[in-house]
Parts: C-alpha cells; sequence; structure tokens
C-alpha cells in the first residue's frame, strides 16, 4: 500500500466497491461505488426505486450482496450474518422508523444498549440528546408523536455509540420544527464524529447538513458531488431528479 | 347431588383442563408469534411429552414421585432437543415461509407419530401420580393432584410471563416477533431465536403432556386433540399472546367441563368451534392479539 493509499484509507470510513444486489430475481444495485470519509455526512440522493434503501440495508447485511465489497475500516462485512454488523460499529435509523411499537420507550432503548452491550453512562448520554424521551421512558413507542417517534428511532441508533450512523429519510412525513430539530441533530452528530450516510429526498435538508452528495440513479453511483459545489450549480439536482 | 356442588366439580374439571390446554397453547402461540410458524407438529411434541414421562418413570421405578419428578425435568429436556433439531434440519432450510413450513410440520406429525407407534406400541399406558392425597370437601372428594396441576400450571404460566415481560431474554423474543429485520438491524441473531422458540414450544407442550399423563395415560395418538382445542385457543386469544392464551384456555377449559357435565361434550365442542368461527369473522386477530409487521 502507498502512503497516499494508506491515507485514503485511514480517512475513510466506509468504502462500497462493485456492489450488486438482487432482490429475488431483480438486480437492484449494478456495481455500486461509494466512500464515506470520517466524520462527514454523506447523502445518497435519487428518485424512488433507484436502490438508495437497498444500499443501506445492503450495508446492514439485510439484504445480500451478490458481489462487491463494504468495508468498514479494515473490516470485509459482505458475509457477515446481518446481526454481526451492528456490532462492528454500523447503526441504522429505517425508513418510516420501524421502532418496537408493543414496547415501551424505555425498553427500545434497552434494544439499542443490548446490541454492542453498552450500559447506562450511553443511556444518559443519548437521553440527554434527547431530553423529551426521558419523560416518556414508561409509554408504549407506538403512542408516540412522529416526530418523537423519529427521535426515538435515533436514540436507539445512538445507544450503539456508532462509528458510522444509517440513516432512511429521517424528516419523512415530520413537520418543519421537527425537521430542524432533526438536522441539528444530525450536524451535533457529525461534531461528535460520527460519519453518517443520510437517504434525503427534500432538497433542502441535503443542502443545509451533508457534507457531499452521492447521485445514485438505476442502482449505480453516477456522481459524488461537494454540497459547497452544488450550492453553487445546483444543476445535478436537476439533472438526476428533475427538481431543484 | 345439589346443583351446587355439581357445579363446584365441573369447574374444578374444566380448570384442569385449562391448566393443561394454557400450556400447550402457549407453546403454539409463542412459535407462531415470533416465527409465524403454524406448527401442526405441535400435538406430537405433546404426546413424546407424554409417552417420555412413561419410558421414565418406568425405567426408574421405586417412589412414584421420583419417576415423575425424573419425567418432568428429563422429558422436557429431550422433546426440546428433538424440537431444536427439527428447526435446524427442516424449518430453517425452508426459511421459515408460513407455506411450506405447514406442510413441512404435516410431515413432521406423521414421522413423530409412527415413530411412536414403531417403538412406543398401539397400547395406551398409565402413569402412576406422584401422589394419591385426596381433598375432602363438604360434598365429595376431590384428587390432591389435579389440584396440584392447576397449581404446577399457573406457576410455569407466571414464570414464563415474568421472563418474556421481565428480561432481556423476553425483550430479545418480543423484538423478533415485532420486527426480525430490525432485531437483526440490532444485533439480535434471529436465527438462533427462532431455534429457542421452537424448542421452548416444544417443551411447553411436553410438561404440559407430563402433568397430564397420570390423570389421562399416554397414547400414541393422544396429539390430537390438543392440537385442535391449542388452535382454537390460540384463535380466540390471540396468536402470539400469553394474556389471550390464558384467558381463552380458561374459558375454553371451564365450558368443557360445565356444559359436557351438565350437557353434552359435543355440545361443549360445538360452542367453542362457533366461539372461533366468531372471533374469525368479527375480530380476526383474537381478543388479545395485535397486528404485527
Amino acid at each position: 500500500m502507498t502512503e497516499t493509499n494508506k491515507a485514503e484509507a485511514t480517512s475513510q470510513a466506509l468504502t462500497i466497491a462493485g456492489l450488486d444486489c438482487f432482490y429475488g430475481e431483480v438486480q437492484v444495485l449494478y456495481g455500486l461505488d461509494l466512500v464515506l470519509n470520517k466524520g462527514e455526512v454523506l447523502c445518497l440522493f435519487g428518485r424512488n426505486g433507484a436502490g438508495k434503501t437497498t444500499t443501506l440495508k445492503a450495508i446492514m447485511g439485510l439484504v445480500p450482496a451478490s458481489a462487491g465489497s463494504i468495508r468498514l475500516d479494515d473490516q470485509e462485512l459482505t458475509g457477515l450474518p446481518a446481526h454481526e454488523v451492528p456490532k462492528a460499529g454500523i447503526a441504522y435509523v429505517p425508513q418510516g422508523r420501524r421502532l418496537f411499537a408493543e414496547m415501551t420507550v424505555a425498553e427500545n432503548i434497552e434494544i439499542g444498549l443490548m446490541a454492542r452491550g453498552k450500559g447506562k453512562a450511553t443511556r444518559e448520554n443519548v437521553l440527554d440528546l434527547f431530553p423529551l424521551l426521558r419523560q416518556r421512558l414508561r409509554q408504549r413507542s407506538g403512542t408516540l408523536s412522529g416526530g418523537e417517534q423519529q427521535m426515538l428511532a435515533m436514540a436507539r441508533a445512538l445507544c450503539l455509540e456508532p462509528q458510522v450512523l444509517l440513516l432512511d429519510e429521517p424528516t419523512e412525513g415530520l413537520m418543519p420544527s421537527m425537521i430542524a430539530k432533526i438536522r441539528e441533530t444530525v450536524a451535533k452528530l457529525r461534531d461528535m464524529g460520527v460519519s453518517t450516510i443520510l437517504v434525503e429526498q427534500r432538497v433542502d435538508a441535503v443542502l443545509s447538513v451533508a457534507d457531499r452528495v452521492a447521485f445514485i440513479e438505476n442502482g449505480r453511483n453516477r456522481e459524488t458531488v461537494d454540497v459547497q459545489e452544488l450550492r453553487a450549480d445546483p444543476s445535478a439536482v436537476r439533472r438526476y431528479v428533475g427538481v431543484g | 347431588m345439589h346443583f351446587g356442588p355439581h357445579l363446584l366439580l365441573a369447574a374444578l374439571e374444566g380448570l384442569v383442563t385449562s391448566a393443561v390446554l394454557a400450556l400447550t397453547a402457549l407453546g403454539l402461540s409463542l412459535v407462531f408469534g415470533v416465527m409465524r410458524v403454524v406448527n401442526v407438529a405441535h400435538g406430537e411434541f405433546f404426546m413424546l411429552g407424554a409417552v417420555l414421562a412413561w419410558a421414565i418413570t418406568t425405567a426408574i421405578g421405586g417412589h412414584p414421585a421420583l419417576g415423575f419428578l425424573a419425567a418432568l425435568v428429563i422429558a422436557p429436556l429431550i422433546v426440546g432437543a428433538i424440537a431444536l433439531v427439527a428447526e435446524r434440519l427442516v424449518l430453517r432450510r425452508l426459511n421459515y415461509n408460513p407455506e411450506a413450513t405447514i406442510v413441512a410440520t404435516i410431515g413432521m406429525l406423521y414421522i413423530i407419530q409412527q415413530l411412536a407407534l414403531t417403538f412406543y406400541g398401539p397400547e395406551a399406558r398409565p402413569v402412576e401420580p406422584p401422589f394419591s392425597y385426596r381433598i375432602l370437601l363438604p360434598w365429595f372428594g376431590y384428587s390432591g393432584y389435579k389440584l396440584s396441576v392447576i397449581a404446577a400450571s399457573a406457576l410455569l404460566l407466571t414464570a414464563t410471563w415474568l421472563v418474556l415481560t421481565r428480561t432481556r431474554i423476553g425483550l430479545v423474543m418480543r423484538a423478533t416477533q415485532y420486527d426480525s429485520e430490525t432485531a437483526q438491524a440490532f444485533g439480535i441473531p434471529v436465527g438462533r431465536v427462532y431455534g429457542g422458540v421452537f424448542a421452548l414450544g416444544a417443551m411447553l407442550a411436553a410438561i404440559a403432556a407430563v402433568l397430564i399423563v397420570p390423570i389421562s395415560q399416554a397414547h400414541y395418538l393422544m396429539g390430537q386433540d390438543p392440537l385442535l382445542l391449542s388452535f382454537i385457543v390460540v384463535i380466540i386469544g390471540g396468536l402470539g399472546s400469553l394474556r389471550g392464551t390464558v384467558v381463552a384456555a380458561v374459558l375454553i377449559g371451564l365450558s368443557d367441563g360445565i356444559i359436557s357435565m351438565f350437557f353434552s361434550p359435543t355440545l361443549a365442542k360445538i360452542i367453542a368451534t362457533l366461539l372461533v368461527a366468531m372471533v374469525l369473522v368479527f375480530r380476526p386477530q383474537g381478543l388479545f392479539g395485535t397486528r404485527s409487521r
């Protein structure tokens, strides 16, 4: 490995190379390449069905990779059973939150803590980040408002103290004040050194919180653009999504 | 006998049925609730428990309590191990596909049943109760052992409830039940949970059988009625709901005991089946069941 390669490797939190994924007979990802740098927010942007959620599920091992590589630092993740992936330090906030709705807020948090054997200190840190949840610990999570559920979904994931956080449309269906809160939290996590892959449909959210944007189209990463460049020239957004 | 004591006797008999039924149905309910597998072979795990209880008590000899206690521990462990092997060799390979596992468990039912017929034989064989104390009420005497079956069942149901609601194992099982994909994303080894739950379900059926075998004898076809009644109980109570299973088991057991004594056993079965039909029409998820992902 050359010195340049070594420097690149140490700055990269997650590297995806040539990833192919299928749902049954249907191929969804075609040789997808993606690099997430340490401490950055990388946004996956694209139309519905482009393969954004599948990319996150493939990272989590929930959709098997039929070819290619997913590396977290030096660890190869493809081939690991899905339940081993979070133990490596990746946390996932799925689309639609997917809370254990019949369980209480405290139990959902406990599930997050159990994933990597974290304890009371982690629990307190996470609850400090989302103080509202502290008052709702005994409440059934299915009865929380949409915004509170999203907070809980993020809190549950952060209980893993992950190096890499995968967020799938966290602002979907939320009111503006809650969207601002979620963006604020993502920015705070970046400051804490958490590398984040964010799947987002809202252009304003992408421009305000992301460091780089990867345009996913038909299961391929067409282009990765620095968000500063995108702010100066938003033509890429129009090209791949037809808005902006 | 006057109506009051007659009713009390019928209710006590009904409660014994309820106690055994609740344990058996709980096993079936847990397996469906967590794994989404309709285990048609569940009754055969019940039968295996009874047959093994006979084999163990016969092998040990001596005081009946000694053999019975050994059977109460060993038979469920053996049945659980058999269930675990069946889960690994059959259900896991079918990827827990709901339709395929129904057919597979029908196959398991016949394999277990025919193996029992081959090695145990067609005879119904008795197992001596661990004690023969009779409680003398003012109107009639009643078997102390039957009352202890009710107590043991209540104890086991409470223990299962405590495990499910107060322990990490229970939390993991419930998370898998509600959303197995998200559970995996939080480090829960769903395959291992499925194996454990299938074994636990079979063990609960086996314990129920060991408890009832001193009252009803061991026979290779004895799994059929508990299977049918367990399905009735879990449909009424709600698949996967412990509370629903217990309530429905008490309802079905008591109505069976009382209606059978005052009218006819056939009428009791007709009412139970009618109840299932009504639940399926008006509340398909059962009285206490929830719709899950």
